[in-house]
């Protein structure tokens, strides 16, 4: 909005003519608790709040900025993304939810962008567009993922406004007594349609999914793409395979003649039913090698449903970045270490991005927090872990409490007992005092660990602290934790 | 323990059968222990490179793979490049790893989702042939998923370990059923050397060799890997008791001193 915009905590409406009247539109947080709706006369919001911020509602604005959203979703989540005006976008995340670590994983990331943009946002996974849009405007939950096969129960409850019926015919379901989903579904269609026209059969089948929905997709101006038609609907997954291959050698091209490579590419699948399909590919690092695309677009080839057939397929690279020319043989010097890009890729397009990481050192002594995950392919940096004391190869995810005998303040315990079984310690090495990082926080300001590597009787050797230094109180509890195993 | 004594008749059998088996003309790269009484029981004088291997932990240790997860480190640390490690759930150290010569910069961790995803991403990295060595951490290896591996790594001719892990102890009768490994240990902890002064020694480890390909079953006592990752001869009795008397007159006592030192 710029230099004129309000401040963020203002009462602000947006204001629009309705009919002959000017009533409020919108209204943000601050207006909403003093009383301000959206359908409020322009006046009387006035009255409620004197200091309200009144801007002229720009609906061209909205729809233009929301488009801006929906590209954005378009190059970081889903191939298949449409604005759902006037405040909705929808996504068509199948094939692209296993690059964000899963659905609840991807909602959660999608949210949380939204919100430190200012943008508060609920979010909703479901079979169908019908059900999602209403759940995501009328459902109680933030954010809410669907099971498959859950669609009718999970909006029997909604209001049928939920339904995106036309204001009329809401109301003329109202009269009649209806006001649930659940209840309108079960009631007979002859006599709602002869009544209300086919909207409601429609958009009951659309939320249920029993009639197909498509969603056009919005497609950056700037992609590169190549697209092919088929006089003959496609359907096997030999045949689209092949197709792959013709396709990507075109794509390759185009981006070597504008000296790009792909981080990103998508095939889109148009069937015979005006449906589509999407595939979703990411790389490591910009790629246009023809053998290594088609390989992992053909990997995903299963993932598709291609219901009648096939009949238009559009391979796009969304994401794509400078490239140069490398060489890649030399016969001078010594092989350099093999390039493992490729098998990046593969792997993270099956477990996805953030599953394949390499562990870094972290400046910390506390052991939790000795180590970060950056991706599989960072630059290397000199740094490594202190090597002063041996450390567990096993570490629990997290500290478990054991009964410990020992003597204060800074003797190994005698025996412990762990998971059930008391185990006698022959020998330890110890303490090595670690302290909390003050900056990290007031409640760190004291703490200590005492960590000690005890052997048992039976040659276990194991790594368990004392939260505390055994003399003062305000160090920690003074019990005794288990944190690692060494071989 | 001796070595076995060459018996020229299974070697000409064992030539016979190589032949059959397709890799006659090809002499499979090893990767030696270092350790002469480990390496002549192994045929071809090590570790075969381009196979998969198993490891499972002993007793408790079944469940944490710890001295398996750092025996299986300490091989991957010896060949070159970089390290794939593919585990269902996350507890493997990096700073251990490092202490047997494995650094963080080579190894990438995958944390695949189930146990399909494990045994394909493993395949996958075993095909790739650009790795030094992949290690898996698996429950289940049926005969099928062990073969595909085999000859993923034949292919390649990278190392592939396969860590036995289960979440309970009953599940490690598993590790009787047959697969197509080369070479299949089990790894268990033994109390580590004795020191004169309190502390905990260098550990110990009982490998058993429980079954190799062309070769012979047999149980080893070595000392847990160094910093480079190499096994050590476990010393007799009689050395260890000579030990007080070496750090006796030398900088010995300090240094033992300060391992135990800690603030």
């Amino acid at each position: 909005m710029g230099a004129g915009a309000p401040a963020p905590d203002a009462a602000l409406a947006l204001v629009g003519r309705e009919g002959r009247r000017r009533v409020v539109l919108s209204v943000d947080l601050a207006a909403r608790k003093a009383g301000v709706r959206p359908g409020t006369p322009v006046a009387k919001a006035q009255a409620l709040h004197p200091d309200l911020t009144i801007m002229d509602a720009d609906p061209q604005g909205d729809r233009a900025g929301l488009e801006k959203l929906a590209l954005w979703f378009q190059h970081r989540i889903a191939p298949i993304v449409a604005a759902d005006p006037p405040d909705g976008i929808v996504l068509d995340t199948s094939g692209a939810d296993h690059l964000h670590g899963g659905e609840q994983a991807m909602l959660a990331a999608m949210v949380q962008r939204l919100r430190d943009t200012g943008i508060t946002a609920k979010a909703v996974v479901a079979e169908t567009l019908g059900a999602a849009h209403a759940l995501a405007r009328y459902g109680r939950a933030r954010m809410l993922v669907v099971p498959p096969g859950g669609v009718v129960a999970a909006i029997a409850d909604l209001p049928v406004a939920a339904l995106r019926l036309p204001e009329g015919i809401v109301d003329g379901l109202h009269a009649l007594g209806v006001s649930r989903i659940g209840p309108l579904a079960a009631m007979p269609r002859a006599p709602l349609a002869l009544r209300f026209g086919p909207d409601v059969a429609r958009r009951l089948d659309q939320a249920f999914g029993r009639v197909a929905e498509a969603i056009v997709p919005v497609r950056p101006v700037e992609s590169v793409e190549v697209c092919r038609n088929f006089a003959e609907p496609i359907g096997a997954a030999e045949t689209i395979a092949r197709m792959i291959g013709t396709l990507v050698p075109p794509l390759c091209q185009l981006l070597e003649e504008r000296g790009l490579g792909g981080r990103c590419f998508d095939l889109l699948l148009y069937r015979v039913d005006d449906r589509a399909e999407a595939i979703r590919v990411a790389t490591a690092q910009p790629v246009r090698d023809a053998r290594r695309l088609i390989r992992l677009l053909c990997e995903k080839i299963e993932t598709i449903d291609p219901g009648f057939g096939i009949e238009r397929m559009v391979l796009a690279a969304s994401r794509a970045e400078t490239m140069g020319a490398r060489q890649a043989l030399s016969l001078l010097g010594e092989a350099d270490e093999p390039d493992i890009s490729g098998l990046i890729d593969i792997l993270s397009n099956r477990v996805g991005m953030q599953a394949l990481y390499r562990c870094a050192p972290v400046e910390s002594d506390i052991p939790e927090r000795s180590f970060c995950r950056v991706p599989a392919l960072a630059p290397d940096d000199a740094r490594d872990w202190p090597d002063h004391w041996p450390r567990p190869t096993r570490l629990l995810p997290r500290p478990e409490p054991v009964q410990a005998m020992a003597e204060l303040p800074d003797q190994p315990p005698v025996f412990f007992i762990w998971r059930g079984v008391r185990r006698k310690v022959k020998c330890a090495d110890g303490p090595e005092r670690v302290f909390g990082e003050w900056w990290k926080g007031d409640a760190e300001l004291t703490t200590a660990r005492d960590y000690f590597r005890v052997e048992d009787t039976s040659g276990e050797r194991f790594w368990i602290y004392r939260a505390g230094d055994g003399e003062h109180g305000e160090t920690g509890s003074q019990g005794w934790f288990l944190h690692g195993i060494f071989g | 323990m001796p070595a076995p004594e060459p018996r020229p008749a299974l070697e000409v059998l064992r030539e016979q059968i190589s032949r059959l088996e397709g890799r006659a003309g090809r002499r499979r790269a090893v990767l030696p222990f270092g350790l002469a009484e480990i390496d002549s029981r192994l045929p071809g004088g090590g570790l075969a490179l381009g196979a998969l291997h198993e490891v499972a932990g002993g007793g408790c240790d079944a469940q944490h793979a710890a001295a398996a997860g750092q025996f299986s480190a300490g091989i991957a640390a010896r060949t070159r490049g970089r390290v794939l490690w593919i585990v269902s759930r996350q507890d493997v150290f990096a700073p251990a790893l490092m202490q047997v010569g494995l650094s963080g910069r080579r190894v990438i961790y995958v944390e695949a989702g189930s146990e399909v995803d494990v045994l394909a991403c493993f395949e996958e990295g075993l095909r790739h042939g650009g790795l030094g060595a992949v290690v898996a951490e698996v429950t289940r290896l049926s005969m099928t998923a062990s073969r595909r591996l085999q000859l993923a790594a034949e292919t390649s001719g990278t190392l592939g370990i396969a860590i036995r892990r289960w979440r309970r102890p009953t599940g490690a009768a598993d590790f009787g059923q047959p697969t197509a490994s080369v070479t299949r240990w089990r790894v268990s902890v033994l109390s580590s050397v004795g020191l004169p002064v309190p502390g905990v020694g260098r550990p110990r480890w009982r490998l058993e060799l429980i079954r190799a390909r062309a070769g012979d079953e047999a149980v080893f006592d070595v000392e847990a890997c160094d910093g480079e990752g190499r096994l050590a001869q476990d010393a007799p009795v009689a050395d260890r008791l000579a030990l007080p008397a070496i750090l006796a007159d030398g900088a010995g006592p300090e240094e033992v001193g300060r391992r135990r030192a800690r603030a």
